[in-house]
């Protein structure tokens, strides 16, 4: 890994670093919301594939966080911050997740529901990452070529079980639609171009977030259709987790996420 | 792929999967077709009498006496309740884990120990019992689990103490299992024993942290090896004196080493290496006989131990109030799953029929 080589001179590496922590954050508080499902799934089968999940993330964040703290160590002249003090010792204004991966893990369905979301986005978003072949940042499109064919599966688990819910008896197919309805608020957010995705985008480092839109918009609507559910519209949209304006949910994820460090400053684990 | 990779650590075995005794199992000589062609009596039992007499596996379509399925029925159960259950004290530090590599570590272990779950109750499906009925058995509070899960996990050291400790204590007794006569049962066991010795040495690594950690972080570990040590030692169950299935289980070749054997091979395994970490242990009898070459250790509490295994612990309440309310919170999920899958069936079935006409 060289940040050096993603520097280019279109790119400020103020937006690739904070591009990179948005990414890493989206993967890191998903991962915590899924781990809250181990013991309790609706079978020994689910509380392994959500781990899987859950696990996959992690390593995803864990790879974004680490590049994202080395890209900073290039206009900070301080050392690189690690994986461990981006995710421990960083403010909830400092996060830069979207909101739909702050929200309680609710019942199955919402959690199904979120992930057939953020699995088709995640796809979207590394298939195009990892296909910039000539990509001015091979870091980024090295985490992304591996991430891909994990989200793969993940979007897949997600769309099964979409279709057996949705499909399945009248109160799973209640259930479903409920948990479509409540995550639809937070869909519009993962496609808004923010300042630093703009740029990134016109020096062809990453896709624009708008232009993921319609590949994911066909894949999940024509699930949700054979699922007999229907795909909301809702009134109300989120916004501004990507410039660390939250929903009330993160400041209780990272209270119980890092308080083992942060009472111990300076320890090693 | 969560290795262990401290360097510091002590290249001697850690634990009684590391000592050749899964290797060994594997390496079982499968002499059934021999010895089958060889038995010219019908008799049933005496073929079921001759395998075990020839160390040889059982397996699920042969005869066995009913009091022989039942003990493993009752064991394999139990076993596998110990696994799901054993989720939720680890599973309690998953979004408190202190850094990244260790939430990953800790992810993996609690899939690891669902993993288990599941193959044991596919061995105890081979016999008949089915998953559902035994879960049935198990929130009803027919079968039991391991009562080591009765105990909480307080601080993050505790994460450590169980995967020294309590994976370290569990393998001292599968490691054997891998030799089981009944063959799904051993077969399961090879599988999650060598699951199992990595679960053992990341809890050694993270009170290995501890240790050379700050006082306070020195004093956790302390803390933790006090409060798991005793219950980790009652996990080998009630002395041979009292132990009422095992000579039986023995001669079937269910049991291959005694509950005090096992203890004592535990004992002399762990002291020394509580020594590496620099801790403690709660007995102030602990000492070595050089004559015996062996640990001797104080008097175990056993009126502890029944409490809490007949439901006085601290925690056996919320393990299977957890356990319910998922199974129950889940209901819906399962139905609409079979629903789903009998719907695809049907329409299946019905493009098939139009595809002939
Ligand atoms: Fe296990
Ligand atoms: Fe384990």
């Amino acid at each position: 890994m060289s940040p050096e080589a993603a520097v280019t001179t279109q790119v400020r590496p103020q937006a690739l670093a904070r591009y990179c922590l948005a990414l890493g954050d989206d993967a890191l508080i998903l991962t915590q919301r899924l781990g809250e499902w181990m013991s309790r799934a609706p079978q020994i089968e689910e509380d392994m594939a959500l781990g899987n999940i859950a696990l996959d993330l992690l390593g995803q964040a864990r790879a974004l966080l680490t590049y994202a703290g080395e890209v900073e160590a290039t206009y900070t002249g301080e050392p690189a911050r690690s994986e461990d003090d981006l995710a421990f010792f960083r403010d909830e204004r400092e996060f830069r997740c979207v909101h739909l991966v702050e929200q309680p893990r609710g019942d199955f369905a919402f959690s199904i529901a979120r992930q057939l979301v953020f699995s088709t986005y995640q796809y979207a978003l590394y298939s195009r990452l990892s296909r910039l072949a000539t990509s001015p940042d091979p870091t980024l499109a090295g985490i992304a070529a591996k991430a891909v064919k994990e989200v793969d599966y993940h979007r897949d688990h997600a769309e099964q079980w979409t279709l057996r819910l949705g499909d399945g008896t009248q109160e799973s197919h209640r259930r479903m639609q409920a948990g479509l309805d409540e995550v639809w608020p937070y869909v519009d957010e993962l496609f808004t171009d923010t300042e630093d995705a703009a740029e990134l985008a016109s020096a062809g480092v990453v896709p624009l977030p708008s232009s993921l839109r319609e590949e994911c918009e066909r894949r999940w609507t024509a699930v949700i259709e054979q699922a007999t559910l229907q795909v909301p519209e809702p009134t109300r949209r989120s916004r501004g987790g990507r410039e660390g304006i939250h929903s009330e949910h993160l400041g209780y994820v990272l209270a119980e996420m890092q308080h083992i460090p942060r009472s111990y400053p300076g320890s090693t684990w | 792929m969560y290795g262990n990779d401290f360097s510091t650590e002590p290249s001697e075995p850690l634990n009684a999967a590391e000592t050749g005794g899964v290797e060994q199992a594997m390496a079982h000589e499968d002499r059934r077709a021999q010895l089958l062609s060889e038995a010219e009596v019908a008799d049933r039992q005496e073929q079921f009498d001759a395998l075990i007499a020839a160390d040889q596996r059982i397996e699920p379509r042969d005869w066995m006496p009913e009091a022989y399925r039942k003990t493993l029925v009752r064991q394999i159960a139990q076993h596998a309740h110990s696994e799901i259950i054993g989720m939720q004290p680890e599973g309690n530090w998953i979004t408190r884990a202190p850094s990244l590599r260790r939430k990953a570590i800790l992810i993996a272990k609690v899939q690891d120990e669902a993993g288990h779950g599941l193959y044991l109750y596919s061995a105890a499906e081979t016999l008949g019992a089915g998953r559902d009925e035994l879960l049935d058995a198990l929130h009803s509070g027919k079968q039991k689990y391991s009562t080591i899960f009765n105990y909480p996990t307080l601080t993050w050291a505790d994460v450590g103490a169980i995967g020294w400790l309590v994976d370290g204590a569990a393998i001292m007794n599968q490691v054997p299992l891998c030799r089981c006569s009944y063959g799904p049962y051993a077969r399961a066991m090879i599988r999650v024993c060598k699951e199992e010795s990595f679960h053992q040495r990341q809890g050694f690594e993270i009170l290995w942290a501890l240790s050379r950690g700050t006082s306070e972080q020195k004093a956790m570990a302390q803390d933790a090896a006090n409060r798991w040590w005793w219950p980790a030692l009652m996990m080998f169950g009630p002395p041979d004196a009292e132990s009422s299935h095992s000579e039986q289980s023995m001669a079937w070749g269910i049991k291959r080493f005694s509950n005090d054997e096992l203890r004592q091979r535990f004992v002399d395994m762990t002291v020394p290496q509580a020594q590496k970490l620099g801790l403690t242990l709660p007995d102030p009898d602990l000492r070595y006989d050089e004559e015996s070459a062996h640990w001797r250790f104080g008097e175990i509490d056993w009126s502890e131990f029944k409490r809490v295994l007949s439901g006085d612990g601290p925690c056996n309440a919320q393990r299977i109030a957890h356990r319910r309310k998922a199974h129950e919170d889940g209901a819906w999920v399962r139905e609409a799953a079979s629903a789903y899958a009998a719907k695809q069936a049907k329409r299946t079935a019905q493009a098939r029929e139009e595809a002939v006409a």
